[in-house]
């Protein structure tokens, strides 16, 4: 179990802890960015268009979806409508957030919001829910954030210059850091019976529904993953969902 | 120019699910039932991804020994559990997607 640990609760203090508790997040996501950068061109998206997309999209995922679409020559509008789909949980990430950050103006919510991914909300929830009164901690979202896609741009460029000296990039398995990366932060969060329902619900239907178009199957294993372990919260009342993983990072 | 019309619709329907929520909510509060359905999203979601990710190789169901992801997968969800540390669950999940794969390229698990 991770200590509560202190946060020197100046601006600096919040975005240097950002960053710091960010650094096995950016360790998962550097194969991932190296293999977006690198398939970019086996999937017929230039090279300008890869270094575009991080820059401009910052989605991890629905990038990489977009571009395997691209290379199965899908048309512009299927490719915006499954991006929007792939990254409707942001939505949810965005209002789990916004009780944190109703202090702030817009020209701070703007930048947070575009900079927003699984991996800087996750281990931002979980320090804003520690007890701490810092009036400062969206310096660590930010701190958190800044770094991310600092990795994630310098990635991308990387893998596309390396990916024209590569044979057959997507074969070595870097994908798989993802898969790694996300299985560090959920199985933590499994400490009682409604998170492990959750957990239990949005993996079974996740594979059942996995052949539905544009990922929708993940959206609807979300939906009903939330619902299971409101359910079982109210079965065993007694065990509330804990408010985020316990990770050390 | 298909690519640019690609890249821009993708970012701004993007920044359409991020940001309004955040702009917007914190306006208003939440009543509590949904603010404890909100944590209940990032394990959902993630094992959303993670799952198929594992199970599925070239859009077909494969579950054995020969489908590396799920037994890497499998090593470093027991990592995760038994640690709780997120560097050493990547690193270990890493090497035991590498490992498993040179075993089964020596065909020394039949």
């Amino acid at each position: 179990m991770a200590k509560a640990r202190i946060v020197d609760p100046t601006r600096r203090g919040e975005f240097w802890a950002g960053v710091k508790d960010t650094i096995p997040l950016v360790v998962g996501a550097i194969p991932f960015g190296l293999i977006f950068g690198a398939t970019a061109s086996t999937n017929h998206l230039s090279a300008g268009g890869a270094v575009a997309m991080s820059v401009l999209v910052f989605a991890g995922s629905a990038q990489f979806i977009a571009s395997t679409l691209i290379a199965h020559q899908a048309s512009a509008i299927i490719i915006i409508v499954t991006t929007f789909v792939v990254n409707l949980r942001h939505a949810l990430y965005s209002a789990s957030l916004a009780p944190h950050l109703k202090k702030l103006p817009q020209r701070w919510l703007l930048p947070l919001a575009f900079w927003l991914t699984d991996e800087s909300f996750v281990i931002t929830i979980s320090h804003f829910d520690t007890p701490d009164a810092s009036p400062h901690k969206h310096w660590y979202l930010l701190g958190s954030e800044l770094f991310m896609y600092l990795n994630w741009n310098l990635c991308t460029l990387v893998g596309v210059i390396a990916g024209q000296y590569i044979h057959d990039p997507a074969s070595w398995g870097l994908d798989f850091a993802m898969i790694v990366t996300f299985m560090g932060m959920v199985v933590p969060f499994i400490r009682n019976r409604p998170a492990l329902m959750a957990v239990i619900v949005s993996a079974i239907t996740a594979t059942v529904t996995y052949s539905l178009p544009n990922k929708l199957g993940l959206f609807i294993a979300a939906i009903l993953g939330v619902a299971a372990g409101l359910i079982s919260e109210a079965i065993w009342a007694e065990e509330k969902a804990p408010a985020m993983a316990e990770i050390e990072p | 120019m298909n690519e640019l019309v690609i890249i821009i619709g993708m970012a701004l329907v993007t920044i359409a699910i991020r940001y309004p929520l955040l702009a917007l909510l914190g306006k208003i509060t939440l009543p509590e039932p949904i603010f404890r359905a909100l944590k209940y999203v990032p394990p959902a979601v993630l094992t959303a991804i993670i799952v198929p990710a594992m199970l599925f190789k070239n859009d077909e169901l494969v579950i054995g020994y020969t489908n590396d992801y799920l037994i890497a997968g499998i090593i470093s969800a027991v990592v995760a559990w038994r640690s709780k540390n997120l560097l050493l669950t990547i690193i270990v999940g890493m090497g035991s997607l590498l490992i498993w794969r040179w075993l089964l390229s020596t065909h020394m698990l039949g």
